[in-house]
């Protein structure tokens, strides 16, 4: 049988690494960190997300806190969501792209206001030091602007279910089930300082919490000890791709606009200021689609892999971004980027698994969704 | 520890083979199925299909990842594992009885010499 060799080379590790390694948590590299691939099983800790709660150690995303006068201008020019649609005083994040002039996206993030001059912004791990440099190029044009990157200082976790926020809530001293979905308070949760965000990448309810370092591993064991189930990325992207969340590097990346992947959502070319990638992306709203992204579902047991090839009538018509197999289907499920013509629900597709052809169709997405 | 019976043979490749005459048994090790994880999906091949020695001969796959399958010895396939389809579990559960994958009708009776023995296996995998 052939496996993949994990070649561990020097790594960054996260403040909770000798945790997962205590907990038995299988370590591989991930984006130039060591990270656990899973604890118990991908199937359990899905299993735990859907009908309970699971617990992530997401410390390796980037997280950059923009402050001074000009961060929110800074902020409109930087990214294509509106940003006056967070409150002055703060208590809300919203999703959100760094896109070039072009409209190819260079990095999906969270941007988190706090308060009228600061935000955090939570990065992608394999782009951090792409989007740093960017975002240090741009800071230059503003005169009352900080940076910090905070990633090595602070901790995130996650915690994700339907019983994600009464976990959260039954230890924390502020009322965290009165959050909106995306609204974000600073709580002791456990007796850690915390930011807790009512965000997450399951397509599950649940809290994203933002900490020390050095009090990550005591937050985690309190969570722990309440019946969160520690998950792993493998849960992590089972997860997001039953609920049709793109990852970058797979359903889009610079060579990809917002339009190809399903986010002109979060493109508000109307929002009243200029951003960087606004002539372009204007343009590409209202012009026809060429290629879509779509869901796909297996009729047979195979299970499509990224990059897979997609036919329609013997011809390529599209590839596979992200693919699996989906515990809540019961099947292989993928979103695939193809001709916009094969996109519609229903279609018949083919999807090339070594070297075979097998049946699909276009499904709705997501794949499943309880929040 | 992973459990590895000493009256089979073995691959570096982490399949296991059961001599019964000039028929073998194939399937994947327990410390292969540990590092698979969760098996969800096998595709096995027809009866009748003459392998060769190293040939794939199907591929099983976790939520996460595909491996290919690799043949220890040469021969034609008498029987496949039907059970498996739609209960892949049995890989991960019982992966020396019900896990097993196919039947193999040997080429050359003294190619199973060739292969590792549980002692050389254990070795192999640092147990």
């Amino acid at each position: 049988m052939g496996m993949a060799q994990d070649d561990l080379a020097e790594v960054l590790r996260t403040p909770l690494h000798d945790t997962h390694v205590k907990a038995g948590g299988r370590m591989v590299p991930f984006a130039g960190w060591e990270m656990p691939v899973q604890y118990a099983g991908v199937l359990p800790e899905v299993r735990a997300v859907r009908e309970s709660a699971g617990l992530f150690d997401v410390s390796h995303m980037g997280r950059v806190r923009v402050r001074g006068e000009d961060a929110f201008d800074y902020l409109q020019y930087l990214t294509v969501n509106d940003v006056s649609r967070l409150p002055d005083g703060g208590g809300a994040a919203q999703y959100s792209l760094l896109c070039l002039e072009a409209g190819g996206i260079i990095d999906d993030i969270i941007v988190y206001r706090l308060g009228a001059e600061e935000f955090i912004v939570v990065l992608n791990a394999s782009n951090r030091d792409k989007d740093l440099a960017w975002m240090r190029g741009h800071a230059a044009n503003y005169k009352h602007l900080i940076l910090e990157d905070e990633t090595d200082q602070t901790a995130l976790i996650a915690v994700q279910g339907p019983k994600a926020v009464e976990m959260v809530d039954a230890l924390s001293d502020r009322d965290v089930t009165m959050l909106p979905r995306f609204g974000l308070d600073e709580t002791v949760v456990a007796q850690v300082q915390t930011l807790a965000a009512r965000t997450g990448y399951t397509g599950e309810d649940g809290v994203e919490m933002f900490c020390r370092a050095d009090h990550a591993r005591a937050l985690w064991h309190e969570l722990v000890d309440k019946g969160a189930v520690p998950c792993g990325l493998g849960a992590r992207d089972t997860l997001r791709l039953e609920a049709a969340l793109p990852l970058y590097g797979h359903e889009m990346d610079e060579h990809t606009h917002p339009y190809e992947a399903r986010l002109g959502w979060v493109v508000r070319t109307d929002k009243g200021s200029d951003f960087i990638g606004k002539r372009v992306l204007t343009d590409l709203k209202d012009a026809p689609r060429t290629k879509v992204l779509v869901g796909i579902e297996m009729e047979g047991r195979a299970i499509p892999r990224e990059g897979y090839p997609v036919m329609a009538d013997g011809e390529k018509v599209g590839h596979v971004t992200s693919g699996t197999f989906s515990p809540m289907r019961g099947k292989g499920v993928a979103m695939a980027r193809v001709a916009a013509k094969h996109g519609t629900k229903g279609t018949a597709l083919d999807v090339v698994i070594r070297e075979q052809r097998h049946p699909a169709r276009v499904v709705p997405l997501p794949f499943y969704k309880n929040v | 520890m992973s459990s590895v019976p000493a009256d089979f043979r073995y691959t570096k490749s982490h399949e296991w083979i059961k001599v019964d005459g000039d028929v073998v048994t194939i399937g994947i090790t327990d410390h292969a199925q540990e590092e698979l994880g969760d098996v969800v999906y096998v595709e096995l091949p027809e009866v009748g299909r003459v392998l060769a020695n190293d040939d794939v001969f199907g591929n099983v796959e976790s939520v996460k990842a595909v491996s290919e399958l690799y043949a220890p010895v040469a021969g034609e396939v008498v029987e496949v594992n039907e059970a498996l389809n739609n209960a892949e579990a049995a890989i991960n559960e019982d992966p020396y009885e019900r896990g097993w994958m196919i039947r193999v009708r040997l080429k050359n009776p003294d190619e199973v010499a060739s292969l590792l023995t549980a002692d050389a296996y254990k070795a192999e995998i640092g147990e």
